[in-house]
């Protein structure tokens, strides 16, 4: 059964129970760490949520759970921690919105010169990364601090209201790119990838993933646990509130993401892609954006099939990039 | 062991000597050297431990700082006018987290216009970052008060700034009595953090607070800044005993007792209103001075005690609030605003902002015009303002004298 992959959100799911135990999901472990509890005050079908419990978990399995936390401002910090209460069960220190870098790197530091083996995680939402951290980040790549970085990538600034960020794609409507004008939405750009411009940085080791595919997000994490040095990783994380979705789509919206080319997955070490996961059903773009509300206006009365044609030509240029469509269909499983 | 060194050289090899675990920096005039020679100490094992992280901005230095001393490393960092600024979100933020993070400001101008040259107008704009403020007035006070600003920090979980004033005391060279290693290890204790992130024990650092506990969480703060007005003259008397030099603790009053009129002023500035003093004291006239060690917090009752009775207290700042005036002064207001009877004639006095000297010509003038009266003091004097050149900008001015 090495193959087989099985979309699931990993916890007691059926479909997790029908794998090897050395399989399934850490969240299907009954002394599962646990590192985000319940009881947080996310958005029903949150994918920043999920992520991050993933990523933190399996972070801790890694290191044995001798890990520190650096946290930007926003959503994920405002959700877990609201006085008097915390859904951390995971030393955590949240300081600034674009700051979270270098707090990590500064505790990469501070660990090292007191002789501490603890691994050091830094995390925040686009917003915090691609944007207002982007300078701290930058600098914590360069100087190759011992950190693993990772953005949940929402597409958007969430906590304040869902305003645009600098990873908001093109046509998407925000609070502040309202579907007005002849190019309606957020407008098309040249995009910021964080991930191919850590990369440029000839990082260890830079990765994307999807909360669709949780298995590929624990095993990223974990081989990113297994190197030193600067390392970045790339989690789409769907928002039910921000993309005007049903809180049931959020998987099923990262898995779009990632078969219509939009959202491409892959990994990189010392700026060189070392592997991309193939798309294995293709889908149109259509079926990812007909799912939000945030692309509304490009479909309905006043569709316009050029802009999500536009759409679509950038996600094909991602799967002739990353060559996400194998020339030859696997056969079997 | 008294060493002829140039002032930013005597900081850093008494910092080095204070052993901190993690120096986050970026360069700016005029503190560069001092970092320069911090970075060259960790690089050489003088400095062994130690973690120096050259980081991308001042912002990132700071934040650097918290991380560092957020996991239980003394943190230390320096910088100056705008690299202060770019810092200022995450100075609130580190106090407000309570990390006793140790920093110097090498007193300079802020623009624009920029300029690189000396004033406070870059520690006095962070007056309320709830940061601890010292002022060196030497650089043997700049070299004695960083190792007390350790303790300090540690003891009340407080970030404290060192303040020297740029080029004036960072880059003149003189002898300094560099406290020995094994002085320092016996005066202050290697760090204990108050709480710090430990894997083995969780805990949530930096939650969001919402208005049903945020004033609370603000008072203890304010209560925690109020503490170190106790607590710094019980370290700067612990240090007179360890290294038998008086720092002051919270004021420096010179010829106070029985003076008409005092000079109220923080940084080098003391040694020429000093020298003026004395003359002036030479001349029938009973002068005398007050240096702020501790701006912040506000040591009121110390200041009002030193003024006591005095009929004039001249306030010689080297920043302003635009649009106001005085900073200091007005803190000297309200120290003396429970002062017996209607309390001295206080006057705001702006000096030697970016770089200009404040000569002793200038401050006897000044003087003799506060106690001849001429000077009104409910005016915002600048001291040698050039009305000539404010005449060809076409500006007319007003209300300065
Ligand atoms: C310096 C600063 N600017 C702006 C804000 C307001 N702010 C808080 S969170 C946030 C957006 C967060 O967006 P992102 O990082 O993508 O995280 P998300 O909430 O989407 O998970 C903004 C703009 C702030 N806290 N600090
Ligand atoms: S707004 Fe989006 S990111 Fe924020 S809690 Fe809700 S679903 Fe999660
Ligand atoms: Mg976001």
């Amino acid at each position: 059964m090495t193959d087989l992959k099985l979309y699931q959100v990993g916890t007691f799911a059926a479909g997790n129970r029908l794998v090897d135990l050395e399989l399934r999901s850490v969240q299907a472990h009954a002394d599962r760490a646990n590192s985000i509890t319940s009881g947080h005050r996310a958005c029903q079908g949150c994918g920043e949520a999920l992520g991050a419990r993933y990523v933190l978990d399996a972070a801790m399995r890694a290191a044995g759970g001798d890990v520190v936390v650096a946290n930007a401002t926003g959503c994920l910090e405002v959700f877990s921690t609201p006085y008097p209460e915390s859904s951390w069960q995971v030393a955590w220190l949240h300081s600034l919105f674009g700051n979270a870098p270098a707090v990590a790197a500064g505790m990469a530091a501070g660990l090292r010169a007191l002789g501490r083996e603890t691994r050091v995680v830094g995390q925040g939402g686009d917003g915090g990364t691609v944007d207002i951290g982007f300078g701290c980040l930058s600098g914590m790549f360069e100087r190759n601090d011992d950190v693993l970085y990772v953005c949940y990538d929402n597409q958007g600034y969430m906590n304040t209201g869902v305003q645009r960020s600098g990873a908001t794609p093109p046509a998407a409507r925000t609070a502040n790119t309202a579907p007005l004008g002849p190019e309606p939405g957020n407008a098309f750009g040249q995009g910021k990838s964080a991930p191919l411009i850590a990369m440029a940085h000839e990082i260890p080791y830079v990765a994307t993933a999807t909360v669709a595919d949780l298995r590929d997000l624990e095993r990223k994490v974990e081989k990113a646990m297994s190197i030193r040095g600067a390392r970045y990783l790339h989690v789409l994380v769907p928002c039910p509130l921000g993309w005007a979705a049903a809180s049931s789509d959020t998987i099923r919206l990262a898995r779009l993401a990632t078969e219509s080319g939009i959202f491409p997955v892959f990994e990189a070490e010392y700026g060189e892609v070392t592997a991309a996961t193939p798309i294995r059903r293709p889908v149109p773009v259509d079926e990812y954006l007909r799912l939000q509300g945030r692309f509304a206006h490009l479909f309905g009365k006043h569709a316009r099939p050029d802009l999500v044609a536009r759409i679509q030509a950038a996600a094909d240029r991602n799967i002739v990039r990353f060559g996400l469509v194998e020339a030859e269909p696997r056969t079997g499983s | 062991m008294f060493e002829q060194l140039e002032g930013s050289r005597a900081v850093a090899k008494t910092v080095a000597r204070c052993r901190p675990a993690v120096i986050a920096a970026y360069p700016i005039s005029p503190q560069t050297h001092i970092v320069e020679a911090l970075s060259d100490f960790v690089r050489t094992g003088e400095l062994p431990g130690c973690e120096y992280l050259m980081v991308e901005s001042e912002f990132g230095a700071m934040s650097a700082c918290i991380g560092a001393s957020g996991v239980g490393a003394r943190t230390y960092t320096a910088t100056a006018s705008q690299g202060l600024l770019f810092m200022a979100e995450a100075l609130f933020n580190a106090s407000g987290l309570g990390l006793p993070i140790v920093m110097t400001v090498a007193n300079r101008a802020i623009g624009s216009p920029i300029n690189i040259w000396n004033d406070q107008s870059d520690s006095m704009s962070q007056r309320d970052a709830g940061w601890v403020q010292l002022f060196a007035t030497s650089n043997q006070e700049a070299v004695d008060l960083h190792v007390q600003a350790f303790v300090l920090a540690e003891r009340l979980s407080l970030p404290v700034m060192v303040c020297m004033d740029g080029f004036v005391l960072t880059h003149a060279v003189e002898a300094v009595d560099l406290p020995e290693q094994a002085q320092i290890d016996a005066f202050l204790p290697p760090f204990a953090p108050r709480q710090h992130l430990d894997s083995r024990d969780p805990i949530t650092i930096g939650s969001m607070v919402g208005p049903e506990a945020f004033t609370e969480v603000r008072y203890l703060m304010h209560d925690q800044q109020l503490a170190a007005l106790d607590e710094l003259p019980r370290i700067s008397q612990d240090f007179e005993s360890v290294f038998g030099r008086d720092t002051g603790g919270l004021v420096r009053p010179y010829r106070t007792e029985d003076a008409d009129v005092i000079v109220v002023a923080l940084g080098s500035v003391l040694g020429g209103v000093n020298e003026v003093v004395d003359a002036l004291r030479e001349d029938g006239v009973a002068a005398g001075s007050l240096g702020i060690t501790c701006f912040r917090p506000w040591p009121a009752e110390a200041v009002r005690a030193a003024i006591g009775p005095a009929r004039q207290v001249v306030v010689v700042e080297r920043a302003f609030a635009p649009g106001v005036g005085a900073i200091v002064g007005q803190d000297v207001r309200h120290a003396l605003r429970s002062a017996p009877g209607d309390g001295p004639a206080v006057y705001d006095v702006v000096a030697g902002l970016g770089g200009r000297p404040v000569t002793r010509a200038s401050l006897r003038g000044l003087l003799d015009d506060v106690v001849a009266e001429r000077l009104d003091p409910h005016e915002l004097h600048f001291l040698d303002l050039d009305h000539e050149l404010l005449e060809r900008a076409g500006t007319p001015w007003r209300r300065t004298s």
